[in-house]
């Protein structure tokens, strides 16, 4: 069929199916991200990928992937301890780590000036991906099932109440560092083919976009799943059309889907 | 919720020596307290004076000395204390879409809130839900809830387990002076026809007055506790709220 002449080409069919697992992925940590307003958090987990693989060339690590795994998940816990002992407001943490951080990647790896050879991974290549670490996807995406399944009541409870879950034997710090550090590992695994600039745009929108028009738990997940998928593979067969870079093709309609659900949204009244 | 005629008064909540130290400093020193099943305990004290602290400290979220025992009277057994916590308020954004039922299924239910609704878990929700006159709110929004239809969702929330000890935050905010007496009124019949003690935070001295059965003064440790008139004629009293 013409329409899906698109799929003739193995990169093409690699980049689509990165995305059907990426799309959903997203859908569903953004829920709780949004949610707990962590978008700011994510943000900075984001640039701390760059510090990561600058850890990983000066400690003369061989797979950079591992030491930004790695550094992105001590980041993450540091930061939640930090803001929860600290008086200052938590964005204003963020930003002060977030901002150390990415100047320290910056600082070592354009030392020597061949910091180009880092720089693709800014805007990100989907269409670059492999079947072997599509298969890191898959295996990320499955124990992010699992933990939504067995905890994310939980999670709940102590996003509206930390007391109140304690009363009820949920441990917060428990729930929260596992969340961050989940969050800190489908950020690095999927950072090289969404990109820095765009990853925290595909986290936030489709969950933000379906909390506009959702009551409750359910419709909050099926609608932001869907938002996460349905632009995810225009934006993926668009940009191959139009020729354009896949990541900000994808961020472009998942906008556009946010805008429109907060004009439905506001005309009735949800 | 088991139903009674009329509390057993055979249960005691007992806290020995309970201290809470923060850092360098001592925010809660030796409190005893001897607490009845079907009274309604209201701790009152300055602001600062330790009262959230105290909670805390009882739901076991603060680290603290002392022990805390929940016992039989007629036979001296010792039980495990079931307590059921009312918070001050929630942590909750306008547009959040959690629904009365997520919250509820959220502290009480393992079956994950976004894949279906249980129906057991509904109707043991609305069983609870019915004591307050809350039932019909199941499938509103939390954040639209005016402040007493909150305070009661989340009286009908703590109470889902059978606790023996209900702890409450008084709202301070979100309700007024009608919604307020409703909530004194609501708890004063749940310590009549429920077999639960009542641990109370007030801010509000005049219901105290007319609802509390014992009051607990408190600044870093308890300076006096006793009957209304007792406490509230008492020097300490005095000093505190001059």
């Amino acid at each position: 069929m013409e329409i899906f002449s698109w799929l003739q080409y193995d990169f093409m069919k690699s980049a689509f199916l990165a995305v059907l697992i990426i799309a959903p992925l997203f859908g569903i940590m953004g829920t709780m991200i949004v949610n707990r307003k962590m978008a700011f958090f994510s943000d900075a987990l984001g640039h701390s990928a760059l510090t990561g693989i600058a850890v990983g060339v000066v400690f003369g690590v061989k797979d950079t992937n591992i030491s930004m795994a790695v550094f992105a998940i001590v980041f993450a816990l540091l930061l939640n301890q930090i803001s929860s002992r600290v008086e200052a407001s938590t964005d204003t943490v963020i930003s002060v780590f977030s901002s150390c951080s990415i100047a320290l990647g910056l600082a070592i790896l354009s030392k020597g000036g061949n910091f180009s050879k880092y720089s693709s991974i800014l805007v990100g290549d989907i269409l670059s991906i492999t079947p072997q670490e599509i298969i890191y996807l898959v295996f990320i995406f499955a124990v992010t099932i699992v933990f939504w399944g067995l905890g994310f009541n939980k999670l709940l409870a102590v996003s509206l109440n930390r007391t109140l879950a304690g009363s009820r034997r949920i441990s917060a710090a428990w729930m929260e560092n596992l969340f961050a550090v989940l969050t800190a590992l489908i950020v690095m695994v999927s950072i090289q083919w969404v990109g820095i600039l765009i990853i925290n745009a595909l986290l936030i929108l489709p969950a933000a976009s379906a909390r506009n028009i959702s009551g409750n738990m359910r419709e909050y997940h099926f609608f932001s799943i869907l938002f996460s998928m349905f632009s995810g593979v225009l934006g993926l067969v668009i940009s191959y059309y139009v020729n354009v870079a896949t990541g900000p093709a994808i961020v472009i309609f998942a906008s556009i889907i946010y805008f429109a659900t907060y004009g439905w949204g506001r005309k009735h009244n949800l | 919720m088991r139903k009674m005629i009329k509390p057993c008064g055979l249960h005691c909540i007992k806290v020995k020596h309970l201290g809470v130290v923060l850092g360098q400093q001592e925010i809660l020193k030796d409190i005893n307290l001897h607490i009845h099943c079907g009274s309604l305990n209201a701790v009152i004290g300055r602001n600062g004076a330790g009262k959230s602290t105290l909670i805390r400290a009882v739901l076991g979220e603060m680290p603290h000395t002392g022990i805390i025992e929940f016992k039989d009277r007629e036979n001296g057994r010792i039980q495990k204390l079931k307590i059921g916590y009312v918070p001050q308020n929630l942590n909750i954004e306008k547009q959040t879409p959690v629904s009365v039922y997520d919250m509820i299924a959220a502290y009480h239910s393992n079956v994950p809130v976004f894949l279906k609704k249980s129906k057991k878990m509904k109707e043991r929700m609305l069983e609870c839900l019915k004591i307050f006159q809350a039932d019909h709110l199941l499938n509103h929004q939390v954040c639209n809830l005016s402040g007493g239809e909150l305070q009661r969702v989340l009286l009908s929330m703590a109470i889902m387990d059978s606790p023996n000890l209900l702890l409450l935050d008084e709202p301070v905010s979100g309700i007024d002076q009608k919604g307020m007496e409703l909530f004194y009124q609501t708890i004063y019949q749940l310590k009549e026809h429920y077999d639960l003690a009542i641990i109370l935070i007030s801010h509000d001295l005049e219901y105290v007055k007319r609802y509390a059965d014992k009051v607990i003064l408190l600044d870093k440790t308890v300076l006096r506790q006793g009957s209304v008139k007792e406490v509230f004629q008492s020097q300490e009293f005095a000093q505190v709220f001059h």
